[in-house]
């Protein structure tokens, strides 16, 4: 008998549609998986008898006709999902239970998907390794050796989940690299739509002008599938956006004949290892080879991404967290009166990285600051967008790689915060300017880790990306090579 | 009354010092919904019962902005002449206060929905233009509720956001007296429009009073002091004259004024200091990155422009010139919607002069008396009309009216019903007439002498003797005309 769980998200649901499992059958295999799997510390929390309820339903009423049916899928624990505890793998929200469910959770749920449970990431998503989580490392399935390594962050359960086979796939969020960073550092695909293609209606807010929630698959067919599910306009989200509905898996295609592709010199940073840069020429050899049109561009402003990203996220963030003052919900330490309470809870409830995240945004939009930090960096960002509008002239899509290196040890970068945010270099500007990227696995390097490439697409192109990462993905044919050494 | 001149100085021991006043109107806007959410606004509800999870900034909610509440903004705009912006934005002003569940109020701050716009005040001295500087949409905070527990604070977020205009004037205001009339124009203004019930006691309408003082004739404006959140008109006024007085006694002394912001403590009758300019909240204005930027389309501001009622300004000039009125009776009439809506009723159905008479008259005191206001009125209009015109077709005479009217206070029936019952016709028969009159002349026989010696005094007390002997029902035209003829 097959793996179920090693088939992907579209095989599963085909195997259910076509009678070959039951929906529990394919639960099962997950359950037995999950409940061998808590070296990984993927889940935050898990929801398994809900879940076998749900997967007995579908086989009772014998519909199998809704597209994500009996998908045992896993989410990220910022997504809010009703009556099941949300912690954004913060203290401060360790017991928080929601009465709500998320716009893009529903989505899921209402195609008939099932619920596994809350996956780990880095506190309120800050982080770059899932080491600020409060509720502990998650492990890369893949080692260096005998040594563990970070999985990434801040989407670092969900890539660890997908990559161990503990979900069919899951949905992320990612403000600055958090779904492609970790999908690249554990061999998974990581789709970050363009802003305002998928609701941020009860997702815990980060950065509201960059957080965007996206597929984390076991392969580009998957990402398509999950994005026909989750994205759409939502009224109750102002800022997403009404855009004519289309399934972006029926209309994948793994053609990129006449593809003009956009190679940015600012992205061959300094120190890059050879490893990487070898990566990137090999994913532009296979284009070249596919027939796409290769074509060096030059996006001046990127050397300013990063700390352009570093005051704005912060900024925003320092405010969308000011709610958590233990006033109405969440964790709250007493104090003689009003002040002291909010010191106390805040500085019980809150990390070290999120502590410094909410000063750092205090600090640049404080007055006699603002117009040095907030303001210049607003128009950086706006340089920053111009830019790609005008590379998009001449290019369809942009290839670069996703990450300066592959995965990490624990403890590597966590003293020094520069070194940690540096991870973020190729995939802030994304972000910033609000476009789609993919990171997609190409090989593994000598150490036999993961490394991986992205494409960064138009606005609302997000069909591009998928067609061009589906094309590379059929030529390299990776495959996953996590040893379940934990198990 | 427009001779009088302006005289609001505050003498100091050592200079006459004129009073600069600037004024920040919290109005809340007449709406069912919220600024950002589905919560109702309706007041008086039990706390807590009208919070959603926007209201209560549970985690992931975002605002979604209430397009009446925008409407009702550009209405207001519009009443006050003002420049509408078709571009502008929300803000987050970032401080922290458990009856602030997001930690940041959404407002807006350097783009206002609303520009530069003016407003007239009639004064005994003249006509006043005070300028508008801006109106701008935000919403109101939760109430922190601090008597009902020596050791607890209770929030009720029914109130949080709710959907407030705030309308700053320019500092063109030079006394309590013309900040009384600026307040009761703007409640007008909005009350016509529809867009605010300025009812102050339910916290509709809430100011912050910046004032500062300079010698008279200086041209530089002195350093302010901000009075924040008075609710009434009385204490409006207070808070100035105290603030003014203090200004003036420290300036006067060679000392200097801090920019502070104060609180006014109505039972003391005096400000005091809340935070120094140094304690000032840094508020971190940033732009609300969950709320794209609100622009307008132009045609969707002039659909709004084509629907305005008339305002008390234009309605004040055609009363006028409509109904031959004073400028004064016609301001009475036209400050409040539902008073010149009644009036404008009674007098097209019966006579102007009558009208006015007695609504500003009768019915105003009443109303007075009781603490009534017009909706509320006693006598509606219908059967004011009717009243009048049962005088106007001599079926009663004045004199009747007014035991009528108080009748009327009490019985909602038709006056004309009410008339017959009571037996309060006016007499016309001159036959009876005529008997009554011999009566009363037959009785004062040493008075019709004189009168007829020639003291022509005398025939307003016939009049009056008769009308009082036919107990006030006697047709005081026709008295006039048979007594005229009877003593010549």
């Amino acid at each position: 008998m097959t793996d179920l769980c090693k088939l992907t998200l579209v095989e599963s649901v085909q195997h259910i549609k076509e009678k070959k499992c039951a929906a529990l059958d394919l639960l099962n295999s997950y359950i037995k998986r999950i409940e061998k799997s808590d070296k990984l510390n993927c889940f935050n929390s898990k929801d398994l008898d809900t879940a076998i309820k749900k997967a007995k339903s579908i086989d009772e009423k014998k519909d199998f006709s809704k597209i994500l049916v009996g998908a045992p899928i896993a989410v990220k624990d910022l997504f809010c999902t009703r009556d099941v505890k949300t912690t954004a793998s913060s203290k401060m929200l360790e017991n928080f239970i929601p009465t709500y469910e998320s716009t893009v959770t529903q989505k899921l749920w209402n195609e008939d998907a099932i619920l596994l449970g809350k996956l780990n990431c880095d506190e309120f998503a800050m982080g770059s390794s899932n080491e600020t989580s409060f509720f502990g490392n998650v492990l890369n399935p893949y080692r260096l050796n005998n040594d563990n390594l970070v999985p990434g962050g801040s989407s670092g359960g969900c890539a660890a989940a997908v990559a161990a086979n503990l979900t069919s796939a899951t949905v992320g969020t990612d403000t600055g690299g958090s779904i492609r960073q970790p999908a690249a550092f554990t061999g998974i695909v990581g789709l970050k739509p363009t802003y305002g293609r998928c609701s941020r209606w009860g997702i815990v807010a980060f950065a509201s002008s960059l957080d965007q929630a996206g597929p984390m698959t076991k392969d580009v067919k998957d990402a398509a599938l999950i994005l026909d599910v989750i994205s759409g306009y939502d009224e109750k989200d102002s800022t997403s956006a009404n855009k004519p509905k289309t399934s972006f898996l029926n209309s994948l295609k793994n053609n990129v004949k006449g593809l003009k592709v956009g190679i940015p010199k600012e992205y061959r940073v300094e120190n890059m290892p050879e490893e990487v840069n070898s990566l990137w020429q090999e994913g532009i050899k296979i284009l070249k080879e596919q027939g796409a049109i290769i074509k060096d561009i030059s996006l001046a402003h990127t050397k300013y991404a990063l700390p352009t990203y570093y005051i704005i996220a912060p900024a925003e963030a320092s405010s969308n967290l000011a709610r958590y003052d233990g006033v109405r919900y969440g964790f709250r330490a007493e104090g003689k009166d009003l002040t002291e309470m909010y010191e106390n809870t805040r500085s019980k409830g809150f990390g070290n990285e999120v502590k410094r995240r909410i000063m750092i945004g205090t600090y640049v939009l404080s007055s006699g600051y603002y117009d040095a930090y907030y303001l210049k960096a607003q128009k950086v960002r706006n340089l920053i967008k111009t830019d790609f509008d005008e590379s998009f002239k001449d290019v369809d899509v942009i290839l670069t790689p996703t990450t300066p290196t592959a995965a990490f040890k624990f403890g590597e970068k966590s003293d020094d915060p520069i070194a940690m945010y540096l991870n973020d270099i190729f995939t802030v500007t994304a972000n910033l300017a609000g476009l789609p990227a993919i990171s997609f696995p190409i090989k593994f390097n000598k150490d036999g880790l993961p490394l991986s490439l992205q494409l960064i697409g138009k606005s609302f192109d997000e069909q591009t990306l998928l067609n061009t990462a589906y094309s590379i993905e059929k030529e390299v044919n990776f495959k996953s090579q996590v040893k379940d050494w934990w198990m | 009354m427009s001779n009088k001149e302006f005289n609001y100085y505050i003498n100091g021991k050592k200079s006459k010092w004129e009073v600069i006043i600037g004024l920040e109107v919290h109005a809340q806007v007449s709406s069912n919904a919220k600024l950002f959410s589905n919560s109702s606004t309706k007041f008086g509800a039990d706390p807590n019962s009208q919070v959603s999870l926007i209201d209560a900034a549970m985690p992931g909610m975002l605002p979604v902005i209430n397009k009446f509440c925008v409407e009702q903004a550009i209405r207001t705009g519009l009443g006050l002449k003002a420049k509408i912006n078709l571009n502008s934005v929300f803000d987050r002003k970032n401080y922290f206060y458990a009856d602030l569940p997001q930690g940041y109020q959404i407002s807006q701050y350097k783009y206002p929905i609303v520009g530069e716009g003016e407003v007239f005040l009639d004064m005994p001295y003249g006509a006043k233009k005070i300028g508008i500087e801006r109106l701008h949409l935000e919403q109101d905070a939760g109430k922190s509720i601090h008597d009902q527990s020596p050791t607890k604070t209770f929030i009720d977020l029914n109130r949080s956001g709710i959907a407030l205009m705030e309308i700053v004037s320019k500092p063109d205001l030079r006394s309590p007296e013309e900040v009384a009339e600026y307040i009761k124009k703007l409640r007008s203004i909005m009350r016509y429009l529809g867009t605010c019930d300025g009812n102050m006691e339910e916290g509709s309408l809430r100011a912050d009073v910046n004032v500062s003082v300079r010698k008279v004739g200086a041209l530089e404006f002195g350093t302010r002091c901000e009075i924040k959140n008075v609710n009434s008109i009385k204490f409006i006024q207070q808070a100035i004259q105290y603030e003014a007085k203090r200004q003036v006694d420290l300036l006067e002394e060679g000392k200097f004024i801090d920019q502070e912001t104060r609180l006014f403590d109505t039972k003391k009758n005096e400000t005091r200091q809340m935070r120094s300019k140094e304690d000032a909240h840094d508020y971190r204005y940033f732009p609300e990155p969950d709320l794209p930027a609100l622009r307008l389309e132009s045609n969707f501001v002039e659909e709004i422009r084509k629907k305005l009622p008339e305002l008390p300004d234009d309605k004040k000039k055609r009363f006028v010139n409509e109904y031959k009125i004073s400028s004064y009776d016609a301001g009475v009439l036209t400050a409040d919607k539902e008073t010149s809506d009644y009036f404008e009723k009674v007098a097209k159905n019966s006579d102007v002069k009558l009208a006015i008479t007695w609504v500003s008259g009768e019915l105003f005191a009443v109303l007075n008396k009781h603490s009534l206001s017009i909706k509320d009125s006693p006598v509606s209009a219908e059967n004011l009309t009717k009243l009048i015109l049962l005088i106007m077709n001599n079926t009663i005479s004045g004199r009747i009216a007014k035991d009528l009217f108080e009748i009327m206070l009490k019985d909602s029936r038709d006056p004309k019903v009410l008339v017959e019952e009571k037996g309060m016709v006016q007499e016309s028969n001159i036959g009876e007439l005529e008997k009554i009159i011999d009566k009363v002349l037959q009785s004062n026989q040493d008075k019709v002498s004189e009168y007829k010696s020639g003291k022509d005094k005398l025939f307003g007390f016939f009049v009056g003797s008769v009308i009082k002997e036919s107990k006030g029902k006697a047709n005081p035209a026709l008295v006039n005309e048979l007594l005229k003829k009877k003593l010549s």
